[in-house]
Order: structure tokens, then C-alpha cells, then sequence
């Protein structure tokens, strides 16, 4: 395999020594598959383009801060590369994150996944990741602020302010910020998406696009439900950055590196084709294939079917459970506005009262209600800025967990493809042989050995996305928790204030209705 | 069979005051049956006066009944100075009703945990509709009871008495048309109110303060209904919420799992606070609101009934002008005017009376009632902050 060495990126100043048990896979050969757990504390050095678990395994200190994160990820970063070199080491740590909170210490744990490597080429390195899971913290925090529009009529678009405060030494400053619009988002998936080499990794989604909502802000960005929108979509993006650079493959991409620095950014083109039916046809295409298999796969491992029907079953219910949500927010909004129509009744009548302290009392109690107004509509944004938007995007995620079950359909299958077209070159020799035609002979050995490695190859492929797939999976479930847990205690603990604010306007009340005489 | 508790029935007494307490004549519906869309009430009579046959008996009374009393009464010669207690509404559980039918079509798409709570709350808010409609029943029975001249009613007696069914002596369609006939006439009324040189300074104010508060107390009441309506929607989301909760955390199998059951319980506990809010708004604020404002209506019949009687005398005045002009039947016409001046005086005098005391009626009931409502308010939302509280701790140590 090439040339990796030269292709790491300069070591980084206090590079620590790899871990011992470590091997150097110099390039990517063969071995790698083997390697393929070798923990490669090493994240950033990936190199470009090519997928090279070798890094000598410089551990860029400050990678994370002080914490370390044992990530290894030799993924490749990056480009398109051929298949044939795609054999990176997948192993990574899971890093576990805080997500939308947009909080400054992400936690970083190393996953439990690591326990599935093949204990060889591990240990030590296993060992080291246990002992980082107590160092916590994630030294990347990415926010997106300033909605701002930019130009006129249908042209028209939203600019966001993206900034990034961070330790990492692979970055040019400790503080930078970008303006970048909503297609430069759609834009950084698609790239992502598509890599080879970040097969088997569920990639967060963006926001999906929205004709309706963007051409009511290309008119104007005053009215309440067009500030709605975008707020939404902000918030949405912000989350969607939070999670890129909570994973520890894609934080190593450059494409994100330059989505977060760059100043300048070319346009993405294709993102007419990432409307939201977009998405759902990304992932729904690798499905099909896999419908379309005649073979079935023996499982020997029944982990993987198992595990997406959860995941399928989940994604229901989360469906269900959002649509109910939404009905919440819904009647929450009619509660709003049926208290301040009720306030405004309320105040006419205490000012046709001819008894004075019944009328100040009922004056009294329009203005409590128009306050209970006020806590109505504060609770229905944390209804659905909190929990609708929990909701909808870890079904969009679901979706892409599945899409990766079904990317190792895909590589399994392409391994069978490459078994059977070795089998047919085969035959193909032996007839050749028969027929005593030497010339063409020496072309089907060479035919015979290609396709080999080729099967080789693929199995390796297939072994290694089924492994990242697992890794993620089991990552992805434990963000999953955390994030779940901190969101609803935010979404809690915005009611248990607004319960605490009904409170005291309703013992304030209270007096004045005992004035009554 | 659905009875209503003692205890019960004191919370229940909310939008009139201290009714009942003349151990003279004490009048309570103690159960009532609820047959398809019929309710038959059992009124049952405590007694010490001489007028009635026993001290005590119970007699079964259909809705019809009472507003059968109510039309008598109105029509009354006698008590047209007098504000007579507003008739009970017919009993409706046309809300609930359609409810349920919903339910049972969307049967299918909830699990059978989501369904059975759904029917629990429906059936609670039959019986709250059914729990109201003995109140109002039973107050209109009970201001009767405690207005010194109408509990003296002839036909008041009979209906607390008379232990064979009162059909024959409801309105047959003779008196329906009449009943109509008092309609129309009533609103030309309202015409004639605005036409009346008004004499007294006290009506006029009354007059002027009435018909601009029973509009906007009917605009409230409309109002306070609808959010009423939000608030129970919203505890039927609850529900539905902790249901779907509840199947996602049965089959998590990560560390999801127990967030996702804490949230599940908590929303279960929320929604029967939610309810319990959105059912003591409607008694407490929708029901008081309501209940003036019939109320209030009544008081405007008896501004209208004045008028009219104003207008009798002065068209008698007028008449014995004419007569003296003629110089024929002055007698005849000198009686009638004395009589309907006489009449017009009572009426004035009944009235005034009538009117001050509702107005004190109307301030301590209202009192009443927006103190309790404000308690409850901080009742429910106390307890919503334990629920909360405990529920963050728990997701804490997890």
C-alpha cells in the first residue's frame, strides 16, 4: 500500500510515544486486517486521503485537552479513496459526548466496544483507554448563532455565524468563527457521507430542507412563524455540528476541518438532491440493494439482525411517541391563546363590576391569567424546542443507523460477488488448461490471483464495517442515553420554573381575593 | 345507579352560598339515576312546617319537572317584584358521550394500557357532567327553599309532595306556544326598556349595569370554557405521552431504558394533576361564571317585568285623561290606574330589595369561589413541583 508515511501530517509538538502495543503497520497492507483494533491513540494525525492506520501513533496531547482520547481512529480521512487501500484501522474509541447542550466539557469515555477487538493486538491499549475514560473532556465546543439575511427576494438566504473554541492543536487558532448558509451544511454531509472509508459510521444528519419555510424568510424574517423557522433550523444546525465533531472519525476529516475553518467555501452543488425525500432516499437506496439479494446471509452472528429490528422497532415507536408530542405543543398553543382571549374577558367584566374590591379582584385575575399566558407559551416552546426536536432527530439518526446495517449488507455482498466471479475465472483456467492454450493461460492466472486478493480483500472490508458498525452502534446507544437524559431534565426542569412562577402569581392573587367584600 | 357521597356534595355546592340552612325546610338530592338520556333525581324533603303531610319524603323528578316549577313561578302575577332562581340547564352529556364514541373508533391504535386509561377519564368526566347537573338541580330547589315568599309556593309544594308523576301538569303544547308568546313579548321588552323614561335613579343605574354585565359575563363564560377544553387536552396527551413512553422503554435494551421509564411514570402522574386542574377551573370559574349569568338574566326579567308595569301605568294615566275627556268610565279608569301604580310601587319596592341582596349574593359567591380556585391553582401546581422534583432526582442518580 502507498507510501503512508509520507503522508501523515507533521508530528505534532508533544507527540507522546505510541503505546507499545502498538504495532506499526507500516502501510496499509494485508495485516491491517488484523490490526484493524490496534488502538491507534492517534486521531489526528490521520493522514489525507489515505487510509492509514499507521501513525505511529502520535497521541497529540491536547488533542482533547488534557484527557486523552485513546481515539484511535486511523480511519482515513478523508478522500474518496479506492477501495483497495480502505483498510484503515476502524478501531476506535468511542468518545462520548455531551450533544446538544452545546456544554464546553464533553465527556469522553471510552466505549466498551473495544472489548470486542481481538484481544491481541489490544491489551495495552485497552488498558490505556479505561484509564482515559477518567480524564473527561472533549476540547471542541461548536456553536451556531446570528441568523442573518443575506440579499434580496428569491435569492434570498440565511447566513449563520458558526464558531469554534477548542484546544486541539489540529486547528490553526484556539478561536475562530465562519459564516456559512444552510447548504454549506447539506454540503459537509453529503461529502462525509459518501467516503468509503466512513462506511459503518452513523453520520449525523442536518435538518432537512423546507421550501415553505425558507421562501416565507426570503419575504421576511419578522413574522412570529418565520422567526420560528429559523430559530428551529439554528438550533437544529447546532446540534447537527455538535454531534460531527463529537465523533471521533469525522472530528479528523478534513472536509470538517474546513467546514469549521475555511473562510472562504465553495459552493455545494448538489444539494437539490438532499431535500428531506433526499435523505430518506440516501439511506432507503442501500436498503433496496440489500432487498434486491438473492443470498441470504448466514448470520453467524445473530447481533446484527437482532439489533436492527430494535432499531426498526424504536424508530416506530419514536414516530409515535413525536406525533403525540406534537399534539401536545399544539393544544398547548390553543391553552395560550384561549387564557389571553379568556384574560381580556376577564378584565371587561372586572370593569363592569360596580362592586370596587370584586372589581379590582377580577382585574387582578386577568392579569394573572395573562401571565399564565405568558408561562403557557414558554412551556410550549420547551414542548417542542426540547422534546418535539429530541424526538425528530433521533428518528432521522435511526434511519441512519439503519443505513449503516444495511452499508455491511452491501459489503457482504460484494464479497459473494467477488467469491463467485474467483470461482467462474477459476472454471474459466481449468477450461483453458483442457484445451491446452498456454497463451491465454498466463492472462487467467493473472485474472486468478487479482480476483483473490480482491475476495480478500473484500472479506476484510466486510469483517471491518461489521465491526464498525457494532462499535458505533454500541457508541451511538450511549450518547443516546446521555443525551436523552440530559435533554428531558432540561425540558424538566424548564417546568418545574414555570410551575414555580404559577406559584407565586397565584399566592399573590390570593390576597385580593380574600380583600373582596 | 350513581350516588353522590355527602362529602362530595359540599365540594360540589360551589357557585351559591349558605343555602340550606333553615331547618324549617331542608332540600337535598341525595342520588339520581341516569337512564340512556334521561336523569331521574330524587328529591328528598325535610320538614318541620305544618303545610306538608310528613316531615320527611323522597320523590323521584325528571328534568322537565323542574322547569315546570320554574315557568309557573315566573308566570306568577304575584311574585313579578321577585328575582326567581334561574332554571336548571338541561342535563347534556352529549360532550362525553361523543368522546367515548371516538375513542372506541381509535380503539385499535392505542395499546390496551393507553385505552383503559382513556375510558377512566372519560368516565370521570361523565360523572362530572352528571355530578354537576345534580348541583345545579338541587340549588335551584334550595334557593326556593330559602327565599322567604317563594318557599311558600303552592305549586312549589306540590312538586316537593306530590308522589305521582307531575306529566299531566307540564306544558302541553298550548302552553309551549305561550311559553313563546313570552318570549317575543320580552324582547319587544327589551326595546321598551330603552324607551322608558326611567324615574328612579336605582333602576336606571341597575338597568344600565345589568345589561352591560350579563354581556360580557357570557362572553367570559364562553371563554373560560374553551380553556377549560385546552387543559383536558392537554392531560389526554399526557396520557398518550406516558403510554408510548412506557412501550419504548419495554423494549429498550440500553441505558436508555430507565430514563425513558422515570419519564413515563412522571408524565402518568402529571396528566391526573392536569385533570384535576382543568375540572376545578370549570367548577370553580367556568360553573361560577355560568351560574350568574343565568342569574343575572333573571334579574333582568325582573327589570323587564317593572318596565312593563311602568308602561301599564302610564298607559293608564293616559287613559283616564282620555276619560276625563269624555267625560265617560272616569271611575272605571281611576280604578285601573290606581291599580297599576299600585302594582307598579310593589314591583318597585319587591325589586329593590330583590336586587341588593343578589347583589351581596353575587360578591360573597364570587368571593367564595375565586379564593378556592386560587388555592387549588396552588394546590395542583405544588404538587406538579414535587412530581417534577422527585423525577430530576431520580434521573440524577441514575
Amino acid at each position: 500500500m502507498a507510501a503512508s508515511s509520507d503522508r501523515n501530517p507533521p508530528p505534532f509538538p508533544a507527540a507522546e510515544d505510541p503505546e507499545p502495543g502498538l504495532t506499526e503497520p507500516a502501510d496499509g497492507d494485508s495485516d491491517e486486517g488484523e490490526d484493524i483494533f490496534v488502538s491507534k491513540t492517534n486521531p489526528v494525525s490521520v493522514s489525507r486521503g489515505v487510509s492509514q492506520p499507521d501513525r505511529g501513533g502520535e497521541d497529540p496531547p491536547d488533542l482533547f485537552g488534557e484527557e486523552e482520547a485513546g481515539s484511535t481512529t486511523a480511519k482515513s480521512n478523508g478522500v474518496h479513496s479506492d477501495d483497495d487501500n480502505d483498510l484503515f484501522a476502524e478501531a476506535q474509541v468511542e468518545l462520548s459526548t455531551d450533544k446538544p447542550g452545546g456544554s464546553a466539557q464533553k465527556e469522553l469515555s471510552a466505549s466498551s466496544t473495544s472489548t470486542q477487538s481481538p484481544a491481541a493486538m489490544q491489551p495495552t491499549s485497552l488498558e490505556q483507554l479505561e484509564e482515559e475514560e477518567a480524564k473527561d473532556s472533549f476540547d471542541v465546543d461548536v456553536a451556531v448563532t446570528n441568523p442573518e439575511k443575506v440579499g434580496d427576494g428569491m435569492n434570498a438566504y440565511v447566513a449563520y455565524k458558526v464558531s469554534t473554541r477548542t484546544s486541539l492543536t489540529m486547528f490553526r487558532s484556539k478561536t475562530f468563527s465562519v459564516r456559512r448558509r444552510f447548504s454549506d451544511f447539506l454540503g459537509l454531509y453529503e461529502k462525509l457521507s459518501v467516503k468509503q472509508s466512513l462506511h459503518g459510521c452513523i453520520i449525523p444528519l442536518p435538518p432537512e430542507k423546507s421550501v415553505v419555510g425558507m421562501t416565507k424568510v426570503k419575504v421576511g424574517m419578522d413574522d412570529p412563524s418565520s422567526v420560528e423557522f429559523v430559530e428551529r433550523r439554528r438550533a437544529a444546525l447546532e446540534r447537527y455540528l455538535q454531534r460531527v465533531v463529537c465523533h471521533p472519525s469525522l472530528l479528523q476529516d478534513p472536509d470538517v476541518r474546513e467546514f469549521l475553518e475555511r473562510d472562504d467555501l465553495p459552493r455545494a452543488v448538489n444539494t437539490q438532491a438532499l431535500s428531506g425525500a433526499g435523505f430518506l432516499k440516501m439511506i432507503n437506496k442501500a436498503s433496496d440493494a440489500v432487498n434486491k439479494m438473492t443470498i441470504k446471509m448466514n448470520e453467524s452472528d445473530t447481533w446484527f439482525e437482532d439489533k436492527f429490528q430494535e432499531v426498526e422497532a424504536e424508530e416506530q415507536q419514536l414516530r409515535k411517541l413525536h406525533a403525540v408530542v406534537d399534539s401536545l405543543v399544539n393544544h398547548r398553543k390553543e391553552l395560550c391563546g384561549n387564557t389571553a382571549v379568556f384574560a381580556k374577558s376577564m378584565a371587561m367584566l372586572g370593569n363592569s363590576e360596580d362592586n370596587t374590591a370584586l372589581s379590582r379582584a377580577l382585574s387582578q385575575l386577568a392579569e394573572v391569567e395573562d401571565k399564565m399566558e405568558q408561562l403557557h407559551q414558554e412551556q410550549a416552546a420547551s414542548d417542542f424546542f426540547i422534546f418535539a426536536e429530541l424526538l425528530s432527530d433521533y428518528i432521522r439518526l435511526l434511519g441512519a443507523v439503519r443505513g449503516c446495517f444495511d452499508q455491511r449488507m452491501r459489503a457482504w455482498q460484494r464479497w459473494q460477488e467477488a467469491q463467485s466471479t474467483l470461482q467462474k475465472k477459476r472454471e474459466a483456467e481449468a477450461k483453458l488448461l483442457w484445451a491446452n492454450k498456454p497463451e491465454k493461460l498466463q492472462q487467467a492466472k493473472e485474472e486468478i490471483t487479482e480476483w483473490e486478493s480482491r475476495v480478500t480483500q473484500y472479506e476484510r472490508d466486510f469483517d471491518r464495517i461489521g465491526m464498525t458498525v457494532r462499535k458505533e452502534v454500541l457508541r451511538f446507544e450511549k450518547e443516546k442515553a446521555k443525551d436523552f437524559k440530559s435533554q428531558i431534565m432540561k425540558y424538566l426542569e424548564a417546568m418545574l420554573q414555570s410551575q414555580q412562577r404559577l406559584i407565586k402569581f397565584w399566592e399573590a392573587f390570593l390576597p385580593e381575593a380574600k380583600a373582596i367584600a | 345507579m350513581t350516588s353522590i357521597d355527602e362529602s362530595n356534595k359540599d365540594k360540589l355546592r360551589s357557585v351559591s352560598v349558605d343555602l340550606n340552612n333553615d331547618a324549617s325546610l331542608l332540600i337535598d338530592i341525595p342520588d339520581a339515576l341516569c337512564e340512556r338520556d334521561k336523569v331521574k333525581f330524587t328529591v328528598h324533603t325535610k320538614t318541620t312546617l305544618s303545610s306538608f303531610q310528613k316531615p320527611e319524603f323522597s320523590v323521584p323528578r325528571q328534568h322537565e319537572d323542574f322547569i315546570w316549577l320554574h315557568d309557573t313561578l315566573v308566570e306568577t302575577e304575584d311574585y313579578a317584584g321577585l328575582i326567581i332562581p334561574p332554571a336548571p340547564p338541561k342535563p347534556d352529556f352529549e360532550g362525553p358521550r361523543e368522546k367515548m364514541h371516538k375513542l372506541g373508533e381509535g380503539e385499535a391504535t392505542m395499546t390496551k394500557e393507553e385505552y383503559t386509561k382513556m375510558k377512566q377519564e372519560l368516565e370521570a368526566e361523565y360523572l362530572a357532567v352528571f355530578k354537576k347537573t345534580v348541583q345545579v338541580h338541587e340549588v335551584f330547589l334550595q334557593r326556593l327553599s330559602s327565599h322567604p315568599i317563594l318557599s311558600k309556593d303552592r305549586n312549589f309544594q306540590i312538586f316537593l309532595e306530590y308522589d305521582q308523576d307531575l306529566s299531566v301538569r307540564r306544558k302541553n303544547a298550548k302552553e309551549m306556544f305561550g311559553g313563546f308568546f313570552k318570549n317575543m313579548v320580552k324582547s319587544a321588552d327589551e326595546v321598551l326598556i330603552s324607551g322608558i323614561k326611567e324615574v328612579d335613579d336605582f333602576f336606571e343605574q341597575e338597568k344600565t349595569f345589568l345589561l352591560d354585565y350579563y354581556s360580557k359575563i357570557k362572553d367570559s363564560t364562553a371563554k373560560a370554557e374553551k380553556m377549560t377544553r385546552s387543559h383536558k387536552n392537554i392531560a389526554d396527551d399526557y396520557i398518550h405521552i406516558s403510554a408510548t413512553l412506557n412501550s419504548l422503554s419495554a423494549d429498550d435494551s440500553t441505558g436508555n431504558k430507565k430514563n425513558l421509564e422515570k419519564l413515563s411514570d412522571l408524565f402518568e402522574k402529571l396528566r391526573k394533576v392536569e385533570g384535576r386542574v382543568a375540572s376545578d377551573q370549570e367548577l370553580k370559574l367556568t360553573e361560577l361564571l355560568r351560574y350568574y349569568m343565568r342569574d343575572i338574566q333573571a334579574a333582568k326579567d325582573l327589570l323587564y317585568r317593572r318596565a312593563r308595569a311602568l308602561a301599564d301605568y302610564e298607559n293608564s294615566n293616559k287613559a283616564l285623561d282620555k276619560a276625563r275627556l269624555k267625560s265617560k268610565d272616569i271611575p272605571q279608569a281611576e280604578e285601573h290606574q290606581q291599580h297599576c301604580l299600585k302594582k307598579f310601587d310593589k314591583l318597585s319596592e319587591s325589586g329593590k330589595k330583590e336586587l341588593t341582596s343578589f347583589k351581596g349574593r353575587r360578591v360573597v359567591a364570587f368571593r367564595k369561589n375565586l379564593i378556592e380556585m386560587a388555592e387549588l391553582e396552588i394546590k395542583h401546581a405544588k404538587n406538579n413541583v414535587t412530581l417534577l422534583q422527585g423525577c430530576i432526582e431520580l434521573l440524577k442518580t441514575n
